[in-house]
């Protein structure tokens, strides 16, 4: 079957974020694909490259950009709730004249029109809210 | 037939109560994370009165984590992560409640 994920959780300040990098393993293992996976809301927080936590804590942005880069995994980014906490892509760093970007590479910054489509053509939409 | 996931303590009753009156017949509950409590005997009054043909689950993993393996109410099914996708693909849709 054809899922999309929705992301709304912190990776900072709810488990929900690593339950569904668990469930998304779960699926790509079971054989079902991955349509997209959409970072809305504190869920976008995963997605700075700059996380760095202590080395005994898991690392959730290296672990989503490893099963990504493994099962060529779509990773969208709501561009409005990640420029407001400060996630910026080359082109929105420019914009806004900020000396960095930060977004961590195999996530793209887009809009809500991703979410739609994904909702639109996944057979289901599984939200893991905060 | 929907698949409703929660994920909080049965201490937020009010998502608890939207959930539960919203249900359908064929409608299954599966608890996550801190709902996992929910599947204590002690909360069982909570599931009463449902029709019979709601199936209830608990996540194994976020029981375990919590030390609840011999806790959980008989009514409640242990559901691991593949069967937590096997039922995504079994009911039509799944709702999640945060």
């Amino acid at each position: 079957m054809k899922f999309s994920l929705v992301i709304h959780a912190s990776p900072f300040s709810a488990q929900t974020s690593s339950t569904a990098y668990r469930y998304a393993k779960c699926l790509l293992d079971e054989g079902h694909q991955i349509f997209r996976i959409f970072y809305y809301g504190d869920g976008v927080l995963v997605a700075n490259q700059q996380i760095t936590p202590p080395q005994d804590e898991s690392n959730l942005l290296t672990a989503w950009q490893a099963l990504a880069e493994e099962h060529a995994l779509d990773l969208v980014v709501c561009i409005a709730a990640a420029v407001k906490r400060g996630i910026l892509d080359e082109n929105e760093a420019k914009r806004y004249e900020k000396p960095n970007a930060n977004l961590a590479s195999g996530f793209e910054l887009s809009g809500l029109g991703q979410l739609a489509e994904a909702i639109a053509v996944s057979d289901r939409v599984v939200t893991f809210g905060s | 037939m929907t698949l409703h996931v929660i994920n909080k303590t049965p201490s937020n009753l009010p998502l608890y109560h939207r959930m539960l009156n919203g249900l359908s017949a064929g409608d299954g509950i599966l608890l996550i994370e801190d709902a996992v409590y929910a599947g204590l005997s002690a909360h069982q009054a909570l599931f009463e009165g449902l029709p019979i043909d709601i199936k209830l689950g608990a996540l194994e993993a976020d029981i375990q984590a919590r030390g609840l393996t011999h806790r959980l109410s008989p009514t409640f099914t242990l559901v691991n992560d593949k069967a937590f996708v096997q039922l995504s693909c079994e009911h039509d849709k799944v709702v999640s409640w945060y």
